[in-house]
Order: structure tokens, then C-alpha cells, then sequence
């Protein structure tokens, strides 16, 4: 029984009420043969190669229109880890929660946090919660950790990359940062777009399963959108990047919304978007194989790795007109007029 | 109409394009006085798609590049005294003379960044224990919600709402430049928006006088294509007239209402210009009868005043005189991380365009 309304210091002192809230929430959502040891760590076994990769969510606000941080959380960490072609299966998962925030609302975080952990098929085998003075946090932040197992017939690595690779998006850019900044204090429109947060752990997975060393890199569009890995992938080899912005797949009313707050699709956050760089050859399968998947139906081919303007990103407007896509400086800033 | 797709569309652009290159027989210096447009013409590539005869020259109309450095600092000040300011997003990393408003944030103030004037009156009445001020920067575009803003503070008594105002007009800009000595500019293209709220009445005499086409143009790629092509016909054929290719948004008169508005809060007054000073009757002020909305006199900041930066030749750039790769500072001294000037920072900022989108030849 939860007797407690709110989350407070307490909760995080290490004591009888910190022990209560593990109980009570904590190890009753994420029960599992590692988590039930209640040790300070779990002992796994991963054969072969291992990929880890960690982040911390910090989102405002922490409910939105397609998810929420709990989710985020997951989806976020296991796509980290299926980016570096492995295939995830366990995740560190640690709260600092500010005094104050209801318990309600952390109930549907960590039940977010337990649904989404499933889907991904990984489980939560160590944590930490830690409560923090009202005013020193934004309700919760979250951070966590994934483990997985490097598929062996793949071979993920930018110095994969060659002259005449395709360049492929998996769906719909810009939803994830449009959904959170019609919620924002001060932005609110409205609008039904919702965010894309979604688990890609699969899909990668079975590209290399079919495909092996042809898919030659993998990175989600994340923070900074398709423009920041893009730019960075460019910064990294010694090629040019090519993109066509009449191929970008944009979604009409996330377009729109763009356009009124005069925000550039490109450089808007994603959290279900990948690319994917693959060998020519094998470009149009990738494409068919991902658009038979749900989380791949808009998947198209943007652009290529050319051996012109090296080490540069250049986009071929809509009339036929070419710029360079330079990395964002700080947060894209909404326009006067 | 889809307005979305079919202003972007590459027959039509190319279409247009193909006439001016058809039709140009000299060199044309044509000034896009908006700033929307300088970011149009770059972020699509126009500029390199024109015949070489057709030189594109921007203009002063970024409202964030032409804010004084004192406006930015007493906003600051403002932040320092506890004061909630509420900004439009591209003001806070333009810097002041010691820092940017979102320096000042990380320093404790409390900003937030808006879309709407109306939104900021909402934020006084939550906070009657707090004044709050909304930074109205902005051409005429802008100066309908503003003052919108200050009419609904005043009806709904709102006591603790201002508004700090950096106000500037267009048309006594393009005098101020058509004036200079350095000018050598054959014609201009108008500001759609602008014109879409004021109408464009006002710029007959300035063709007359200065016989050069004025044609008020869009902000899509085909708008831009078409406008300069209107300018390219005008100039070959000897016309100097102001000519509408924005008829889609702009009536000769303007939006009667919005007007109306605007007159009601503001009066025209002198106003300065960052990197080009002082011009006379250009911006507008707060009268009399809203001082008590007008944050400059509420809170006493009226004499804040600060020298600009000698190393940034915004004044330059914004009256087309030179252009951003013409400044030794542009991409190394300045950069959108640490900008000296504000066309690094707006988006519409001439500086920050090319930057942005053409920083090295490709």
C-alpha cells in the first residue's frame, strides 16, 4: 500500500521510507530473476561483443502528446544500443526526483518505463532513486544505461562509409520536437501531432540479420534532428553528403507547423527517426524491407556519400538550388515575423 | 492553393528564372530590404541560380540586427531587477554590451521566450506579485500585437504588465539608405509583411523621388524569383514604379484594422538604429496616454546608453554597402557561438544566413 500522496526527502534518505518506495513501486513493477537479488549490482552473462551506451532525460514536460519521459527513457537508450548494430538486453535505469512530484505521476512513469522495457524485449537489472529539494530538479530526470549483444554477422562503423552509399530514413522527420513545442509555456497551437518515440531495436536488427556488413552505419536523429547526425557523419569521413530536400519525409501538419513557428524541419528533435547507410546495391531492398515494418513504413532514400565538396553536407532545395547544412549553434530560436 | 508547394514549385521558379535571365542586359543592384528574404533567397539558393548581371544586395530589415545595444541592456537591467521579461526567441543571444539576455537567465533572470505579446499579459495576471515586461522589437509586422497587448492590459486592468519598445518603420530606413553617399542601388524589393499590414501608399513618393522600382514582394521561392524578375523588367524598360507581386497578402491600403491599433498605442518618433544611429521619424513610441505601460518611463532606464562594438561592420551590411564575407571578423572573430554583431545571430540576419547556409563555396 502507497500511503504517501507526494515523493519527499525522505524517499531518498536510504532509510525505512526509501526501502518502502523500492517495495512498494520500484521492484514490484520490474521484477526480475537479476532485480529480485536486491544486491547493489546483477551479475549477466553476454556472449561475444557487447555494446553499451548511457543518457539522461531531462524532457519538459514530462507528459506529451505520443509519450512521456519514462518511455523516452527506454526507447532512447535502446536505439543508442541498436545503433551500434547490438541488440539490447538489459538497461541500468536511475530517477532523481524532485521533492514534491505526486506519486501518481511517478507510478505512470515507471509503468511507462516497465511497458516500454517489454516491447523492447530488455529488462532492468540495476537502479537508483534519489529525491532532490523542490526547486533543484524538473519533477524527475531520469537516466539509463543499456547493455546488448553486437549481432556478429554486422559491422557498424563510419570508415565503413564509401563513395556512391545511399543514405535512408526510416519515416516521418520533426515529429518528436514539434509535439513537445506545441505543449511548451508560451508556444501552445494546436495540433494532433504527436511525438514519435518508438523502439527501433528490431527493425536494425533484422536489416543486419538480411543485409551484414552492407548496412555500413547507423545513427539516430535525436537532439539536433536529421541535420546534426548528418553534419557530424560529414565532419567524421573524408566524402561530401548529398540530401534532397524534395525527398525529406515531412508529415503535412508537422510541415505546417514548422513553417508558423519558422523552425527548420532538419534541425527539429526526433525519437523514432534513424538513418541508415548502406552500400548502393542492396539501397532499394533496405527500402522495401523497412517500409513492410511499422516503424519503417515512410522510409525513403534522401541523399547520397559523393566524392564532391568533402567533409560538407549540401542540400539540393525544392527549385533546384544547393546550400550547405551547417551543425545548429545552441536551440533553434522561433522567429519576430 | 497550396501555399506550401506550389510557390515552391522548380518548373515555375525555373520558369521565372529563365525570363530574367532572358530579359537582363546590364549589371542591377536590387535590394531586398527584408530580412525573411534575405533568408529565403539563401536558404533555397537563389542567389546562385540568378544571372551574374543580377546582384542581390540585403537590406536593413532584420528587427533583431537593428535593436540598439542599449535596448538589449536595459532589458538585462530589467531581468537584474527581479522583473519577468518575455522575448521573442531570436532577441536572447543577440549580445549586449556585457551580455545576452540568455546570459542573464543562466544568471538568475527570469526570461521567457513567447510568440505572442497576448501571451505575456497572461503571465502578469498569473504573477500580480511580479511586474512583467514584454520586449516589443519588431518592424510594423509586429506592432499590431504589441499594441493589441497594451490595449488588453488596459482593459482587463492589468497593472503589472509594460512593454519595452525598439519599434522601427521601413520606409524612412530605405530613405535613410537612399541618401547615403555610398548608394548605388538601381531597386528594391518591399517587404511583403510589412506591406501586408501598412499597405504601400507610403512608397509611391520615395519611387518618385529617388526614381527607382519599388516592388513588394513574397517570401517563398517563386515570390522572390517573380519579384526580381518584376524589378529586372522595370529597370530594362526605363519604369520606376512601386509594383504589388504579393497581391495575395497586400491591399494597396494595408490592413485597415491593424492599423488602427497601432495608432491608437503608438505615435511615430525618432529611433536608433543599430550600426547606422539615429534617423528621424523612424519608429515608433508609446503615447502619452499609455505611459503607464511604457517600461522605458515605469522603471527609469531611460538613460541607459552604450557605445557599439568598433570590430562589427553591421552598420555596413545593413545598408548593403558591404557584404558578410567583405567583414575580416565574419566566420572567425564572429560566429552564431559568439556573435559580435546581431545579423550573426537572427535567423534573418544577413551574416548568419550566409554563415549558415553558404559558409564556404561549395
Amino acid at each position: 500500500m502507497i500511503e504517501y500522496s507526494t515523493i519527499n526527502l525522505g524517499h531518498g534518505s536510504g532509510g525505512l521510507m526509501t526501502r518502502d518506495l523500492l517495495d512498494e513501486i520500484i521492484f514490484k513493477a520490474f521484477s526480475n530473476p537479476y532485480l529480485d537479488k536486491k544486491h547493489d549490482g546483477s551479475i549477466v552473462k553476454i556472449d561475444g561483443e557487447i555494446a553499451i551506451s548511457t543518457d539522461s532525460f531531462v524532457i519538459s514536460p514530462i507528459f506529451f502528446k505520443g509519450g512521456n519521459i519514462g518511455e523516452l527513457a527506454v526507447n532512447g537508450t535502446v536505439n543508442d544500443v541498436a545503433m551500434c548494430g547490438a541488440q539490447p538486453q538489459y538497461l541500468s535505469l536511475a530517477f532523481i526526483v524532485e521533492e514534491g512530484m505526486k506519486v501518481v505521476d511517478f507510478l505512470k512513469v515507471v509503468n511507462s518505463i516497465k511497458e516500454t522495457a517489454d516491447t523492447c524485449g530488455v529488462q532492468i537489472i540495476t537502479g537508483d532513486t534519489k529525491v532532490v529539494e523542490r526547486g533543484k530538479g524538473d519533477q524527475i530526470f531520469i537516466n539509463t544505461t543499456g547493455f546488448g549483444k553486437v549481432h556478429p554477422k554486422g559491422h557498424i562503423a563510419a570508415d565503413n562509409i564509401k563513395i556512391g552509399d545511399k543514405i535512408i530514413v526510416n519515416g516521418y522527420i520533426a515529429q518528436h520536437g514539434m509535439a513537445i513545442m506545441s505543449q511548451r509555456e508560451g508556444l501552445q497551437f494546436e495540433s494532433t501531432i504527436e511525438s514519435d518515440s518508438t523502439n527501433l531495436n528490431f527493425l536494425a536488427n533484422d536489416l543486419i540479420e538480411k543485409f551484414g556488413k552492407n548496412i555500413h552505419l547507423y545513427r539516430d536523429a535525436t537532439r539536433g534532428g536529421l541535420a546534426a547526425v548528418l553534419t557530424e557523419i560529414a565532419s567524421d569521413i573524408n566524402c561530401g553528403v548529398t540530401i534532397r530536400e524534395n525527398d525529406l519525409p515531412l508529415d503535412t501538419q508537422v510541415a505546417a507547423a514548422c513553417e508558423i513557428l519558422g523552425l527548420d524541419p532538419l534541425y527539429v528533435a526526433n525519437e523514432g527517426v534513424f538513418i541508415a547507410i548502406v552500400d548502393a546495391a542492396v539501397a532499394d531492398e533496405v527500402v522495401a524491407m523497412m517500409q513492410k515494418d511499422a516503424k519503417g513504413q515512410n522510409a525513403v532514400c534522401i541523399g547520397e556519400i559523393t566524392s564532391e565538396h568533402p567533409k560538407k553536407v549540401v542540400m539540393t532545395s525544392g527549385i533546384g538550388g544547393k546550400r550547405v547544412v551547417s551543425p545548429m549553434i545552441g536551440e533553434q530560436l522561433p522567429r519576430i515575423c | 492553393m497550396k501555399y506550401l508547394s506550389e510557390y515552391r514549385n522548380l518548373e515555375a521558379t525555373k520558369n521565372y528564372l529563365d525570363l530574367i535571365a532572358k530579359k537582363v542586359t546590364q549589371p542591377w543592384k536590387i535590394m531586398e530590404i527584408c530580412g525573411g528574404q534575405t533568408h529565403g533567397l539563401v536558404r533555397n539558393g537563389i542567389l546562385d541560380l540568378l544571372p551574374p548581371e543580377v546582384q542581390m544586395i540585403h537590406g536593413p530589415g532584420c528587427p533583431v540586427c537593428v535593436t540598439p545595444l542599449s535596448l538589449i541592456d536595459k532589458a538585462i537591467e530589467l531581468l537584474e531587477q527581479g522583473v519577468i521579461v518575455c522575448s521573442f526567441g531570436d532577441m536572447i543571444r543577440v549580445p549586449g554590451s556585457k551580455k545576452s539576455l540568455l546570459e542573464a537567465k543562466a544568471d538568475g533572470g527570469d526570461l521567457r521566450i513567447l510568440y505572442s505579446p497576448l501571451e505575456a499579459v497572461n503571465i502578469a495576471k498569473n504573477n500580480p506579485e511580479k511586474e512583467v515586461v514584454f520586449f516589443a522589437v519588431g518592424f510594423e509586422t509586429t506592432a499590431p500585437a504589441n499594441a493589441l497587448s497594451v490595449l488588453h492590459a488596459q482593459k482587463e486592468g492589468v497593472k503589472n504588465y509594460s512593454i519595452l519598445v525598439s519599434h522601427v518603420l521601413v520606409p524612412p530606413a530605405m530613405e535613410a539608405i537612399l541618401d547615403d553617399e555610398f548608394c548605388d542601388l538601381d531597386a528594391f524589393l518591399g517587404a511583403g509583411h510589412v506591406c501586408a499590414i501598412m499597405g504601400f501608399e507610403e512608397y509611391h513618393p520615395l519611387a518618385e523621388k529617388y526614381e527607382i522600382p519599388i516592388i513588394i514582394t513574397g517570401f517563398e521561392p517563386l515570390d522572390l524569383v517573380h519579384g526580381i524578375y518584376m524589378a529586372v523588367c522595370q529597370l530594362e524598360e526605363g519604369k520606376k514604379m512601386v509594383e504589388n507581386q504579393y497581391a495575395r497578402a497586400v491591399k494597396e491600403e494595408g490592413n485597415i484594422s491593424a492599423k488602427k491599433v497601432i495608432h491608437q498605442v503608438f505615435e511615430v518618433g525618432n529611433r536608433e538604429w543599430r550600426g547606422i544611429g539615429e534617423i528621424p521619424n523612424s519608429g515608433y513610441k508609446v503615447r502619452e496616454e499609455f505611459v503607464a505601460f511604457d517600461a522605458e518611463t515605469k522603471f527609469n532606464i531611460e538613460n541607459i546608453k552604450v557605445p557599439e562594438s568598433s570590430e562589427c561592420i553591421a552598420g555596413e551590411i545593413l545598408r548593403g554597402i558591404k557584404k558578410p564575407k567583405q567583414c575580416p571578423a565574419f566566420g572567425k572573430a564572429c560566429n552564431p557561438s559568439s556573435p559580435l554583431g546581431a545579423p550573426m545571430v537572427s535567423s534573418e540576419g544577413a551574416c548568419a544566413a550566409y554563415y549558415h547556409f553558404s559558409n564556404n563555396e561549395i
